[in-house]
């Protein structure tokens, strides 16, 4: 009798980027479903234009280049671009931001590299820079948070969508717009402002901003649930989250007057959601788990340091595209033991 | 007697893969009748093609040698039963590359009769040497699968510092079972044989390696040892990971020694047999029979019955599966071994031979999802036994870089297929590793030939300038002295000239 040949192992898994890409933007959903909750539906909105220009974007790259249009999208990693943009962006974003920030995310960063698993950056945090570069007076609509004794005015769904679209305010922009807790405590230290002072104020909750540090929960929820699934492993998130801790607790140790506290720098801006779902992006990481270590440290010191000395309030963009940088410098130093050899060869 | 214990070295990685062994483990183990044509390779094990002793025509005996080893790595081969030797002549066998090797064909006769060799029930009273070179008399090889001659790896006792034996009794990939079936059946002739070994090394520490999922076998090993009281055998369990059966792997886990890079496990003290071994070389020593049958487990979707065989050597495969129930309808594959490293074949020809621990009969497998670029999730690396990082591995070998994958690994390799398995972009790494090996080697021996060429080349050279060096060295004094002798003759002339003019 005759029969096929084919090459061991002749075993398959059900594992596929694919499925991977599906499982995080899965455990994006409960942060999400927090963002909208705490700052109304403009990240929706955001998200949902981002989504449409990144996989535009996407689809006319992969033609360009000659490849099966279908093949490529159904690996979601545009969408998860996309997904991580919107949440980068303040959530009353116009449209020509978001579709710039896109644009240099999927056109730049990651086609004209060669694609998925070619790109030496991280393509979200690539077109969050452009964007904060090149449209600075966009970027700093920031809303305070739903919490019922803070009596703001908000935007309903549909003013949303008309700021959106047109970037014209229907109220004083001083009406509705309110620092982050990072900028706020940024700007209160340069005025010689205490800590202390500043933890009295109605914006600052238990440890971060009131609200945000809710966000970040549920974005730690999610990505808690990656670990479990094994999509992503621990060594980048303990990592950034240690290199944040460890320089803010010093410096909080030190001088707790001049110095916001380990638990505001883990529980503000965008620290656990770099930990679990930006940093973890495989493609611009380092490669062993001990150059994996330094990687997350490396982004959470450098978290650290430009919120604390740099001028912007938050850091996690900057960090991650350095650390990018860096990456293959320390997969060269970071080589795994190969077993039956001495040690490790550099 | 030592109970079993998990008290271990560590492991790196592996998987934990559905064994599918209770599928051919719930009957006994059954005879399969002797075929009326026999199939027996010169070539069952690495190393050197035997060499026949007995003529076409001739008849044979079962137990009787008729081919005998050549060349270090070489093992005899013995007929697994009576008949007629008919031919010899090239045959499709199991191996990865090239389909054909030369195979001694015999027609049974149906009578079984035996040559019985000499006995040595008292193997103590022999000097270890003796017994040593008895041993790799009998055509033992290493029945894991590796088929590395036992012979060559007894030898090295003489040469390495050797202190102890390890039964490798893990069998870890999915769905074989032999090794599991052949312990619960004979399980005192596999501690005898282990006891034979260490006598013949004089060495007296032995470990038996045993997936914890066993536990009949592991029940049937310590009640023979409860009753031989031997404290010299010590019985380890390790956990059910692929590929903690893997013969470097095993001494890392239950010796706690690294098998140095491009070494052997007797480099550092260690001989590493499988229990199927150990047997033979009991039947051997003690009841005179050479290896002429072997258990194999026929199994998989594609078989009516799965279950466990005793088969003559050189049965062919086809033969296996009326007795376990026929081939369904699902019978697409053929891979003789494991579904990890096993070897697919594309005819049930090929006979079963000294290497043949599995008949895995299946479906034809699901297509691979298409082939995707790395994105260096590094699930390949948490997932590979020797630590190597196959993500990285695979770049050089996409740009054929030499020097990186020699720096990276690739010849540490051993081919598990667990990078291949877990890989989300199904990548078929072992295949692309397995081709870069290939070229490398290639490079090697082109390299090597190029340097024989240029060695040769300058050589000529050299012996060129010599002869002619000495050629025109022996010009000139021929020149000089045809000069010399011409200025004397002209002298001479010119003397006989002055003489007759002198003279007139």
């Amino acid at each position: 009798m005759k029969f096929k040949r084919l090459e061991a192992p002749y075993l398959r898994s059900d594992n596929a980027v694919s499925a991977m890409m599906l499982q995080v933007l899965v455990a994006l959903i409960p942060g999400t479903i927090a963002y909208v909750w705490f700052f109304g539906p403009g990240l929706l909105i955001n998200m949902l234009l981002a989504g449409l220009f990144c996989v535009g974007f996407e689809a006319a790259m992969v033609h360009l280049r000659g490849r099966k249009v279908e093949e490529v999208l159904m690996d979601y990693t545009a969408i998860i671009t996309a997904v991580l943009i919107a949440f980068a962006l303040p959530p009353l974003t116009p449209w020509w931001v978001t579709a710039t920030a896109c644009l240099f995310a999927i056109v730049v960063a990651k086609h004209l590299y060669g694609g998925i698993g070619y790109n030496v950056f991280n393509p979200a945090m690539v077109g969050y820079v452009v964007a904060l570069v090149a449209f600075p007076q966009h970027m700093n609509l920031w809303l305070p948070p739903h919490i019922g004794d803070m009596d703001y005015g908000t935007l309903s769904l549909t003013q949303t969508l008309a700021y959106t679209m047109t970037g014209n305010l229907p109220v004083a922009f001083d009406d509705i717009s309110r620092a982050t807790p990072l900028d706020m405590v940024q700007a209160g230290l340069k005025q010689m402002r205490t800590i202390e002072e500043m933890r009295a104020l109605p914006l600052m909750g238990d440890f971060g901003g009131r609200g945000w540090e809710w966000i970040g929960n549920f974005i730690a929820l999610g990505g808690i649930g990656l670990l479990i699934r094994k999509v992503i492993r621990w060594h980048i998130p303990v990592a950034v989250i240690a290199g944040v801790l460890v320089p803010a607790t010093i410096a909080f140790l030190i001088d707790p007057g001049t110095h916001a506290g380990p638990g505001f720098h883990l529980f503000s801006g965008a620290t656990l959601l770099c930990a679990f779902f930006i940093a973890t992006d495989p493609v611009s990481a380092a490669a062993s788990p001990s150059g994996r270590l330094i990687y997350g440290f490396g982004i959470g010191v450098l978290i650290y340091a430009i919120r604390q000395w740099g001028a912007y309030a938050d850091g996690v963009a900057f960090a991650v595209l350095l650390m990018n940088m860096a990456v293959p410098a320390i997969d060269a130093l970071t080589r795994t033991r190969i077993v039956g050899h001495r040690g490790a060869r550099s | 007697m030592t109970a079993a214990t998990f008290d271990l070295g560590k492991l790196h990685g592996g998987l934990r893969l559905d064994a599918n062994k209770s599928q051919a483990t719930g009957q006994d183990i059954v005879d399969i009748p002797i075929p009326t044509q026999l199939v027996i390779p010169l070539k069952q094990h690495v190393g050197e093609e035997s060499q026949p002793v007995v003529a076409i025509g001739e008849r044979v005996l079962r137990g009787q040698l008729i081919a005998e080893c050549v060349g270090e790595l070489g093992a005899p081969v013995h007929a697994s039963s009576s008949g007629t030797l008919v031919s010899i002549e090239p045959w499709p066998v199991t191996r990865r590359y090239g389909d054909k090797t030369l195979c001694m064909i015999i027609e049974t006769d149906g009578l079984d009769e035996e040559i019985r060799h000499e006995t040595y029930p008292d193997y103590d009273t022999l000097v270890p040497s003796e017994l040593l070179e008895r041993i790799v008399s009998g055509g033992i090889v290493g029945l894991g699968g590796a088929v590395f001659p036992t012979a060559q790896k007894l030898m090295q006792a003489d040469t390495c510092d050797m202190d102890m034996l390890i039964l490798n009794a893990v069998e870890c990939e999915p769905y074989i079972s032999c090794d599991d079936m052949l312990m619960r059946d004979r399980a005192a002739e596999v501690i005898s044989g282990a006891q034979i070994l260490l006598h013949a090394l004089g060495i007296d520490e032995c470990l038996i390696g045993i997936e914890s999922d066993k536990p009949e076998a592991i029940d049937a090993l310590l009640n023979v040892l409860a009753e031989s009281g031997d404290e010299r055998i010590t019985i380890k369990q390790v956990p059910t990971i692929y590929p903690s059966g893997g013969e470097d792997q095993l001494v890392q886990l239950i010796a706690n020694r690294e098998v140095p890079s491009g070494g052997l496990p007797t480099d550092i003290g260690c001989l590493v047999q499988n229990v199927g071994t150990a047997a033979a070389v009991h039947d051997w020593i003690v009841d005179g029979r050479p290896l002429t049958s072997r258990v194999t487990t026929i199994t998989g979707n594609g078989v009516g019955t799965p279950m466990n065989v005793r088969a003559r050597l050189g049965t062919p495969v086809a033969e296996l599966a009326p007795h376990a129930g026929g081939y369904t309808d699902h019978a697409e594959l053929l891979i003789i071994g494991g579904p990890m490293t096993g070897k697919s074949v594309s005819t049930d020809d090929v006979p079963v031979v000294k290497a043949t621990n599995c008949v895995l009969v299946m479906s034809e497998l699901p297509a691979a999802g298409k082939e995707l670029p790395c994105i260096r999730c590094g699930e390949c690396a948490a997932a590979c036994p020797v630590q190597l990082m196959p993500q990285q591995l695979f770049w050089y070998a996409c740009a054929d870089d030499e020097t990186r994958l020699r720096e990276f690994g690739l010849t540490d390799c051993i081919e598990c297929g667990c990078c291949d398995l877990v890989c989300p972009s199904h990548i078929p790494l072992t295949f692309d590793f397995r081709m870069a090996k290939a070229r490398i080697r290639e490079q090697a021996d082109e390299k090597a030939r190029a340097e024989r060429a240029r060695r040769r080349f300058e050589a000529r050279n050299e012996r060129l300038a010599h002869d002619r060096d000495t050629r025109d060295e022996a010009q000139n004094e021929q020149r000089a002295e045809a000069k010399k002798a011409s200025r004397n003759a002209i002298a001479e002339i010119l003397a006989r000239k002055r003489d007759k003019d002198t003279k007139p």
